[in-house]
């Protein structure tokens, strides 16, 4: 790319996007610096490049530009920031800026935030399991180093709890090498802001975590850089510094919507409720970038955390997520309102590295079956509530009733567990056993004979 | 003569002026990098190109050269067992020269150029050949010998041909003269553009299942060699586990894999699995049938929209040779997608959903492909096509659905409610279709029974039967079903527990014989009439539950297949026991 160009010819100003004339080399994706009237900078990045021609989009937003004085200065680079492990501990705006009043980061490598595909060959296929402590994920949909894995919620439900109570209580067994928590926040609350800054205090996991906060109040452009800054912090302290990197993303919905407002400037076609038809292909560029890498040490764990809109799981947001992360954990409304905590709706939760994380030498070899049966066990005792609430439950057989009785104490016991509560693989396998043990042997159907004979402690058997 | 130069770029879109003389799909270099694109539109002399690779740092100004050839593969030995990206750059040799991460501008032959390959000649000198004949053949694999063809679009005399020995993809083997006098030099090595079928005799009948080792698709939903089929299914629903499970185990000769558009940690499981599982067939690896074409979702999405053309090219490449090729496409949503995208980028009027007006068309264009055939040569050989789906919120009535089902044969459809409770594969039951059953009756009779198809239909009428009842029992309650439809729906819920249920990770039941699959519908059917005989005689659906063959019933499909034959008997025998006066 060419050096520096500086041009004060902004023809056209529309949302967050402004055209500049006259200048024939703009690079794709070139960083530009907005130079606006009252001094001030702010920076942005080259969408469409033509001879005589830029598109811009500027990530501070577009108040107070001009189309007389304004000038754009056209740097010849990508977007890059510095790297380096003195990160940690540190908090950053949105676009990187300390704001923790700490100086500037003594960067040790400058690194392109769009990042590279990982190679697929080169891929090291995740299967260390985590141990959260929760048992609706470490019993039915267990997390592993390298996943991605989405909690998907809704307004007032308490998702960053359960963010920052997997956080604390995240281990693999048997080990403690290195790890990091890298945090991005995109249009969360102050408020929210707090509680994660105050937690990781709290925890002492201030000194391993990397913050990025972009506020509600902050530019809402900034937030499509935010989550890039924030994963190539990660990229480098997983694959060139070896340690185990939990990425905590916070709303993604936020991000969505500064993607459909940049879309919506520049009068694309929409695909679905105004988002751009490329937000696939878009999110995957963030969420591919979580995984584990041959012959290098560390690992990048994704944990987006999204709110759907209406609580509706096919809205664009959530339904494309879905399509690219490896499962989902659903917070439920109806659960949050019975009083349980952490809300977790397991029917449509999913966890696609699971099976490789789990059984003999890893959790327990009884841990498929039992998740699998908790399953057609949950799900039949939440068939069976729905018929009962229309037609009562005169017409229920002996076994209907057990499901019935399996449904609340499920509820209640298993996914129900204490804001400081962490339970290990053993306790939550354990107290699966508890609920199953209340059917007669005859219904375990998907668990092999032999561990019902080892596990089962009911009395109909 | 000036100089071709970029004057726009969005994306992965470029426009260059001073085109003249470029042909629509002909390969051009981008920039100082010459990085790969295609045209994909003419304008007097502006060209219209979709770049195959990160566009970033491109500025208009940069120079485009022409190839003056079309996008295309390379065919010939060393393709098996390969892994590619969406315009067939081979992903270990990129690896191995850029490191861990794709950067730009990086390529490698797509076939190694120094490996030696066994060729014997099967015509000499003197010959009279016409396009696509057989000129020789290398042993690729144990089990695979890969045939040498004349280029199709070549006939002639043999002027000379290289003697049985090794030689590599690029050294002449055959000499040939056409019959304007020209001399050609064949090679093993020979490209074809990937968005031209691969010419053939004639189109033939499809008479054979694909066996996939999966109950609910071979003994309800076959599929045939030579057929179509989609996968459509929200997400998380389990259509890559279906797509990998028919890559690991039908019974074709050949798979090519592509992944379009998804995950790179599921071409990093194919990967990691495909080298230590074994073909049940040939007890080769399975990675020495199988071609992998991996254009993961943060690939460039141009390279995307190229990656389903390659993997057919390549699958009709070994449908010449003789063979059955089956090639899963995951999943053509994101190819749609990607279409979507580049012709936003063009500006195109849009149709439905914002996909250009042309999806169903290329669709259609694809699937065709699909097919029994007599090629050139003249031996037969087919390519299957299975492609998933991926509406938009999980709902079947978007265009990439409706557009795919106008076309396919097969339609497994993926409920989220059956994922939901883990029933696997979550194929619903009364959405699926088939359109190949009868034609494969003939087959299961003889390598079943006679009662297949009886079977087959009662089984499926019984599940429908239960989804009626369930409508009833949601507004009465259970108790007041009379006691035959009682039993009706304990047995349909033993056919879905026992039967459709098949864990793609269990190590026995991940692969279900046809015999096995079989005699487990034997079984489930023959309770079926026993106990209905039972119940109208008198005895009430709960006693006949609580009958021990009952119990027999459920976990057959993990129990190892050598203990499956005796089982099979004893069972037999029980339910005669069981259900003396039965059989009606
Ligand atoms: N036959 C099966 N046996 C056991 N588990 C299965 C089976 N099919 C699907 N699953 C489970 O469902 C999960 C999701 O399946 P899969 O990844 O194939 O979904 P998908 O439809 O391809 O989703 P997406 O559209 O997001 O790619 C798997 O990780 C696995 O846990
Ligand atoms: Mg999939």
């Amino acid at each position: 790319m060419p050096p520096l160009r500086e041009f004060q010819s902004v023809v056209r100003v529309a949302g967050p996007i402004l055209a500049v004339s006259g200048i024939d080399d703009a690079g794709y994706n070139e960083v530009v610096q907005v130079l606006l009237p009252d001094g001030s900078i702010r920076a942005g990045q080259v969408l469409e490049s033509r001879k005589g021609m830029a598109i811009v989009m500027v990530f501070g937003g577009t108040r107070d530009l001009d189309c007389d004085i304004t000038a754009v200065r056209f740097t010849g680079r990508p977007l890059t920031m510095p790297v380096s492990k003195d990160m940690l501990g540190r908090i950053f705006s949105g676009s990187a800026e300390p704001i923790d009043g700490g100086g500037s980061v003594v960067p040790e490598k400058e690194m392109e935030i769009s990042g590279y595909a990982i190679n697929p060959t080169r891929r090291e296929f995740p299967e260390d399991c985590i141990e959260t402590g929760i048992s609706a994920i470490d019993g039915m949909n267990t997390l592993v180093r390298g996943q991605k894995l989405p909690v998907f919620s809704g307004s007032g439900l308490p998702h960053s709890m359960l963010a920052a109570q997997i956080t604390r209580q995240a281990r693999v067994r048997g080990t403690d090498e290195s790890f990091a928590v890298v945090f991005a926040a995109m249009g969360i609350t102050h408020e929210e802001a707090r509680f994660f800054i105050h937690e990781f205090s709290e925890t002492g996991a201030r000194a391993h975590a990397v913050l990025f906060l972009n506020r509600a109040d902050d530019p809402a452009i900034e937030r499509i850089i935010t989550p890039r800054l924030a994963l190539t912090a990660a990229e480098y302290l997983a694959f060139d510094c070896g340690m185990h990197v939990l990425v905590v993303m916070q709303d993604i919905t936020a991000y969505c919507e500064a993607l459909r407002e940049v879309s919506a400037a520049r009068e694309e076609i929409p695909a679905r409720r105004g988002y751009p038809g490329y937000m696939y292909t878009d999110l995957a560029s963030l969420y591919e970038r979580a995984g584990r890498v041959k012959g290098r040490p560390g690992s990048i764990t994704q944990l987006p955390i999204l709110s759907m809109p209406d609580d509706d799981i096919t809205h664009p947001v959530p339904d494309l997520t879905g399509y690219i992360t490896e499962g989902q954990i659903v917070l439920s409304r109806e659960l949050h309102r019975k009083g349980v905590y952490p809300p977790i709706d397991v029917l449509p939760c999913l966890s696609r590295l699971m099976q490789g994380g789990i059984g003999e030498g890893r959790t327990r070899s009884d841990h498929a079956n039992v998740s699998s049966q908790l399953y057609a066990a949950y799900a039949r005792g939440r068939r069976l509530a729905g018929l009962v609430a229309v037609i009562g439950d005169e017409g229920l057989t002996d076994v209907d009733r057990l499901y019935l009785l399996f449904l609340e104490r499920f509820e209640r016991e298993f996914v129900g567990q204490r804001k400081d509560e962490g339970r290990s693989f053993d306790e939550t396998l354990d107290r699966a056993w508890d609920l199953l043990s209340i059917f007669p042997k005859v219904e375990l159907r998907r668990i092999d004979p032999k561990y019902i004979e080892q596990y089962y402690r009911g009395e109909i058997g | 003569m000036t100089e071709s130069r970029i004057i726009r770029i969005t994306g992965p879109v470029v426009e260059a002026e001073q085109m003249r003389g470029a042909r629509m799909y002909e390969v051009v270099f981008v920039g100082r990098d010459e990085l790969i694109g295609e045209i994909i539109g003419l304008h007097e002399d502006v060209a219209t190109i979709q770049v195959y690779e990160e566009t970033t740092g491109i500025t208009p100004g940069e120079p485009v050269k022409r190839s003056k050839r079309p996008l295309s593969v390379e065919l010939g030995p060393g393709l098996l067992g390969m892994i590619y990206d969406g315009i067939q750059r081979p992903l270990t040799e990129i690896a191995q020269i850029s490191g861990d991460f794709i950067v730009r501008g990086v390529s490698a032959p797509a076939l190694p150029r120094d490996t030696l390959y066994r060729f014997t000649p099967s015509v000499s000198s003197g010959d009279r050949l016409i396009g696509g004949a057989v000129i020789g053949s290398v042993p690729e694999t144990k089990h695979i010998l890969h045939r040498i063809f004349l280029p199709p679009d070549i006939s002639g005399t043999v002027e000379g041909v290289a003697e049985e020995g090794d030689y590599t993809v690029e050294d002449t083997i055959l000499r040939l003269k056409d019959d304007d006098g020209t001399f050609h030099e064949i090679t093993m090595l020979q490209r074809w553009p990937v968005r031209v079928p691969r010419p053939i005799q004639e189109k033939l009948p499809v008479i054979r299942p694909l066996i996939t080792g999966q109950r609910v698709i071979d003994s309800f939903f076959p599929i045939v060699q030579g057929g179509t089929a989609s996968v459509p299914g929200p997400f998380g629903a389990g259509k890559t586990v279906v797509q990998h499970q028919l890559a690991k185990w039908c019974d074709a000769d050949i798979i090519v894999y592509v992944g379009c558009g998804e995950r790179g940690n599921e071409m990093a499981d194919v990967l990691r699995q495909f080298p230590s599982l074994v073909d049940p067939k040939t007890k080769e690896p399975l990675m020495k049938r199988t071609v992998l074409i991996g254009n993961t979702s943060n690939m460039p999405v141009a390279a995307r929209e190229a990656s389903v053309y390659t993997g057919i090219t390549i699958a009709e490449y070994y449908r010449d040779m003789g063979y059955t090729v089956a090639l899963m496409a995951d999943s053509t949503s994101r190819w749609a997608e990607a279409m979507r995208e580049i012709s936003g980028r063009l500006e195109e009027m849009p149709g439905e959903h914002g996909y250009p007006a042309y999806l169903g068309s290329r669709l259609a264009d694809f699937y065709e492909r699909a097919g029994r055939v007599k090629t050139l040569s003249g031996a037969e050989g087919s390519v299957s096509v299975i492609g998933a789906v991926s509406p938009p919120g999980g709902d079947f009535s978007e265009p990439v659905t409706q557009n795919t089902l106008r076309i396919v044969r097969v339609f497994w459809a993926l409920d989220a409610d059956l994922a939901h409770q883990r029933h696997f594969p979550a194929v619903n039951w009364l959405l699926s279709y088939s359109l190949y059953a009868d034609l494969v009756a003939p087959w299961w009779e003889k390598h079943g029974g006679m009662e297949w198809w009886t079977m087959r239909s009662e089984l499926l009428a019984l599940l429908q039967k239960e989804n009626e009842l369930q409508e009833i029992v949601q507004l009465v309650g259970p108790d007041l079903l009379p006691e035959q439809d009682k039993f009706t729906l304990n047995v349909a819920a033993i056919l879905r527990e026992s039967f459709l249920v098949q864990s793609a990770f269990d190590p026995v039941d991940t692969f279900c014989p046809p015999e096995k699959q079989y005699r487990m519908m034997i079984l489930i059917y023959q309770y079926f009439r026993g106990g209905r005989g039972a119940v109208e005689a008198g005895m009430t659906a709960g006693e006949v539950e609580k009958l021990p063959v009952t119990a027999r019933l459920s976990r057959m499909g993990p129990m190892p297949h050598d203990e499956f034959d005796s089982f099979f008997s004893e069972v037999l025998e029980e339910m005669k026991a069981a259900f003396p006066g039965g059989e009606n």
